[in-house]
């Protein structure tokens, strides 16, 4: 039997249906992976015996004739969601031994689907990050490595760089993410897989340790466009217990794929085509064209004219809400308590926020509780909800002209780990174009498509309209057949 | 018109007040959860995973209490906004798990309206008021510290953690410690006529933040300060006096008001300085964004409009318009359960007139002596009703009335039967009473005769002497004009 731990979610799903390999066969493989892959640290907590359960669980549904649709597939889970009874941490030292009485609607939905779970997937601390270096327990180190004869260890991409380099490195066929700035797209795109942030509402954000509550969406990562809409299928769905939950039903976004985008228009933003762009990022851009072109779409010019102000006006309002969601860790009820002898109430808070929270999540707390004090919300946080405004204007007027947009996912390949840590700013930068499709709440997705001159993954983003996950699948699916990108890293681990 | 004024060392002063009052809204449910709100259970007996914000917990607003605040909004002729929105209030406490309280700040529910305090000569409210209503808003309470429940630390009671409270904020409109005491008993009145809050202040279900300020009169507003959480119309109108006193002596003295929190200490009748607004929270208010804006249907608003019942003022008109006394109108309307009860009484057929001043004085009576109130009377309307009626139709006199209400009370018995029973008919039987007048007169010759010289209070003497003689049972009308025509 070929390695089991190579196949797609499709294919564990139809295999396992069709009786070629058993359940337990599968989870045992990725079990196997997840423990021979320390060196990755992809993976907080590893949680075989769930998964072995949920395979047991699947070889007897299957005997029984009662098969669910994801029965037999094992998933990573991004750390941000919380498990029952499995250490939830957001991978902050603030929620180091927290175990939750409660389970996500997004993860319990995957069980639900016959889904078992290898593991929670380290992360930045508290989604915030673009290179998993904020995590309490120690960077992810991305599988890929530049063809430049030395081994320095790159980032995953953040936040969920747990579950792209566990996917990328066959640890898991598929695992969570959730994209508050591009934590989906962007970790994507640095590993050679594809993941998509859904309209915001489509995945209720239940459960989930809650970053910036206007932009946190969850979505699937995973090797390919198919097993993206399988796993959106089942992730997917209106949630009462969040009011902003989208009240739609889900579409079958699987059975509807089709990479024939005949009488489709797609939009190529002017201004995403910043001065001294990457050579290889932009010789990507313009392949990713053709292959649309090439699939039958017309390809138009379209501009998005206040792009340049997305980065800052997200960066005002993700760590405004992140400093009002972020004050429930206050060590009075739960997660690390630091109380010093003799303390009192404002000590004891001091303490633990001091000691619970990494300096990033400082800077952020510091940054929104700064934009939200008197005399400056109007200068900063209106402001910036006023660009928020202008920006979802400009995606109006764009999808007047077409269907989807395409762009790179971001300005450059993986990154060194330790590159961009002394430089905050460069380090926000990564997510400028994942940025605008945040704060307008539209679908977005990262596909591979080429490798660069130094042999690492590069991705390309389709942006599509508001509930139109489905034409940005099958944009994602016309450059994934032609672009034929097969790449994997070379297991060094 | 007899203003209020306080006379200070230099001069009178006039008092400006506006009152923000907090009234928990009635319903099963928390304004963001389904926990239970229930008061006096068991500590953290009442908690739901949102109210203790555990990570991920999201709040969902909770339609009931949304409708009760529309409800109350429309009962004070309110503007209600079809489009609110919820704010987060930033800031760090034990009680506050979230480190943020959900309320509505820029956009709330209820915009502009007013409620009518109406004249009280005693009180010094010369005549009826229109006091303005600023805005409603609905928002989250906190939970509770319990300092005795450990030698070095504090416990934490969340059962009221997210329970939903009404802010309602009047215009600086009144002008006296009574005014104050009149809205705040009129604001109660209506919240339980709609049912939205059971005005319950002992158990925390109302209470008032008060602002004070003082001036000379005419002039510009003074520096108010605000004194929080008065749970008691008593008190409120203790903390304007003692607040007024503080701040004209502080003025005449030479000194100036600062605006600041204070609190009421209802031991030593003064308020005391919390926080200056110096070192005032910088709450960071902004939109939550875990809740999308409130949007009202006007379906929804046409329910609220409907399930309205007849408020104080429309009822008090009523009941002035058939006769009633405005002061018996006042008294009737004052408590729901009173207004309730006359209503059914009224319903059941009694007279309006009577019927105003038997509850107000025999049956109010009654139950204040058994130390109950009108929800638990052991009379029902309809007995009452059947009481009355046997008054109107001459069966049986006023003061047998009482009589028989006395037996009812004690054994639950309708008046009818009572009446039957004890052979307590009223008689019009003109000879009894006429053989009764005169053994009175024959027995009372000289004051027959000092009568007869131009005493003439003397009849109502012999009107008592008479119903003595008849044990009660002569119908008083036929006694007074058999007496007359004896006298002549």
């Amino acid at each position: 039997m070929s390695d089991l731990t190579n196949l797609t979610v499709a294919q564990i799903r139809d295999g396992h249906r069709a009786g070629e390999f058993s359940a337990v066969e599968v989870a045992e493989a990725f079990n196997a992976n997840v423990a021979d892959a320390k060196a990755l640290n992809a993976f907080i907590v590893e949680t075989p015996d769930h998964a072995i359960a949920a395979a047991k669980k699947a070889d007897a549904d299957r005997a029984a004739g009662t098969l669910k649709p994801l029965s037999g597939v094992p998933i990573g889970m991004k750390d941000l969601f919380a498990t029952n009874g499995v250490q939830t941490t957001a991978a902050s030292h603030m929620l180091e031994g927290f175990v939750p009485r409660y389970e996500s609607t997004v993860s319990q939905k995957l069980w639900d689907a016959g889904c078992g779970m290898l593991g929670k997937l380290n992360l930045d601390q508290f989604a915030m990050g673009s290179s998993n270096e904020t995590s309490y327990f120690g960077n992810v180190i991305s599988p890929w490595r530049r063809k430049d004869g030395g081994n320095a260890a790159l980032a995953p991409g953040g936040s969920s760089g747990g579950s792209s380099a566990a996917i990328a490195a066959r640890l898991c066929p598929a695992a969570t993410g959730t994209d508050t700035g591009g934590s989906i797209r962007q970790p994507a795109a640095f590993t050679g897989i594809s993941g998509i942030k859904p309209t915001y509402g489509r995945c209720s954000r239940w459960g989930i340790v809650a970053f910036a509550s206007s932009l946190d969406q969850a979505g699937p990562m995973a090797r390919d466009i198919r097993d993206c809409a399988i796993l959106l299928e089942n992730m997917a769905g209106f949630d009462p217990k969040d009011a902003t939950s989208l009240d739609q039903p889900v579409p079958n976004w699987e059975a509807a794929l089709s990479s024939d985008l005949k009488g489709k228009k797609v939009g190529i933003p002017k201004e995403y085509r910043l001065d001294g762009i990457d050579a290889d990022i932009a010789a990507m851009w313009d392949a990713g064209i053709a292959m649309l072109k090439d699939a039958g779409a017309e390809v138009v010019d379209i501009s998005l004219p206040h792009t340049k102000y997305a980065l800052p006006a997200y960066y005002i309002i993700a760590p405004a809400e992140a400093s009002s969601n972020l004050a429930r860790y206050d060590g009075v009820r739960y997660g690390l308590r630091e109380l010093p002898q003799g303390a009192g109430l404002q000590d004891m808070y001091a303490a633990t926020r001091a000691e619970g929270f990494g300096p990033e999540v400082k800077r952020r707390i510091m940054i929104g509780t700064y934009v939200l004090s008197a005399g400056f919300y109007d200068a900063y946080y209106t402001q910036a909800q006023k660009v928020r405004t202008l920006i979802a204007r400009d995606f109006d007027n764009a999808f007047g002209s077409c269907d989807v947009i395409l762009a790179p996912t971001a300005p450059s390949a993986a990154f060194g780990l330790g590159e961009k840590t002394a430089d905050p700013l460069s380090m926000y930068l990564n997510d400028v174009f994942a940025v605008p499709a945040s704060l307008a709440g539209l679908p977005a997705m990262s596909v591979p498509a080429a490798l660069n001159r130094e042999g690492l993954p590069l991705g390309l983003q389709i942006i599509g309209k508001a509930f139109d996950e489905q034409g940005v699948l099958n944009a994602g699916l016309a450059i994934e057949e032609r672009a034929g990108f097969t790449a994997r890293a070379e297991k060094w681990w | 018109m007899s203003e209020y004024r306080i006379k200070g060392e230099t001069g009178e002063w006039e008092v400006v007040i506006g009152l923000e009052v907090h009234a928990q809204v009635t319903s099963n449910a928390k304004l963001f959860s389904g926990a239970a709100t229930a008061f006096g259970a068991e500590p953290n007996t009442q908690v739901s995973l949102v109210d203790a914000a555990m990570p991920g917990m999201l709040p969902v607003p909770n339609r009931e209490c949304i409708r009760q605040a529309v409800r109350t909004g429309m009962a004070i002729e309110a503007v209600i906004n079809k489009w609110s929105r919820f704010d987060r209030k930033n800031y760090f406490y034990a009680d506050l798990p979230q480190g943020y309280q959900i309320s509505q700040l820029y956009h709330p529910l209820v915009g502009e309206g007013s409620l009518t305090i109406e004249a009280d000569e005693k009180a010094g409210i010369p005549q009826a008021k229109r006091i303005g209503i600023e805005r409603i808003h609905v928002e989250q309470d906190a939970g509770k510290l319990m300092h005795d429940q450990h030698p070095s630390m504090s416990y934490v009671d969340l059962n009221r953690s997210g329970v939903a409270l009404m802010e309602i904020v009047s215009r600086p409109d009144m002008r006296s410690p009574a005014e104050a005491g009149a809205y705040v008993r009129k604001l109660r009145s209506i919240l339980r006529y709609v049912g939205s809050c059971d005005g319950n202040m002992e158990e925390g279900s109302m209470r008032a933040d008060v602002n004070v300020s003082v001036r000379r009169p005419g002039d510009e507003f003074g520096t108010r300060t605000e004194t929080k959480n008065v749970n008691s119309v008593r008190f409120v109108m203790a903390v304007i006096e003692s607040e007024a006193k503080r701040q004209i002596e502080l003025i005449e003295s030479g000194g100036t008001v600062v605006q600041e929190t204070r609190l009421y200490d209802p031991d030593r009748n003064e308020t005391r300085s919390m926080r200056s607004k110096e070192d005032a929270h910088d709450y960071r208010y902004f939109p939550d964004p875990d809740l999308l804006p409130l949007e009202l249907d006007d379906a929804f608003l046409e329910e609220c409009r409907a399930s309205l019942p007849e408020l104080p003022d429309a009822k008090r008109a009523r009941y002035i318009a058939a006769g009633i006394s405005a002061y018996n109108a006042d008294v009737l309307t004052a408590e729901v359960e009173a207004a309730r009860w006359f209503d059914a009484l009224l319903e059941a057929g009694a007279k309006p007139v009577a019927a105003a001043n038997w509850v107000t004085s025999e049956l109010f009576g009654a139950l204040n002596r058994l130390g109950t109130d009108i929800s638990k009377s052991p009379v029902s309307p309809a007995q009452a009703a059947e009481l009355l009626g046997l008054v109107a139709d001459g069966t049986i006199s006023g003061t047998i009335a009482k009589q028989v209400f006395e037996k009812m009370l004690e054994t639950g018995d309708g008046a009818a039967d009572i009446v039957e029973r004890e052979g307590l008919k009223q008689t019009s039987d003109t000879g009894a009473i006429e053989a009764e007048i005169a053994k009175v007169l024959a027995a009372n010759a000289d004051k027959v005769e000092q009568y007869k010289a131009g005493k003439e209070a003397l009849f109502g003497f012999f009107v008592g002497q008479t119903m003595k003689a008849m044990q009660g049972k002569a119908n008083p009308q036929v006694v007074n004009e058999l007496l007359k025509k004896a006298l002549a």
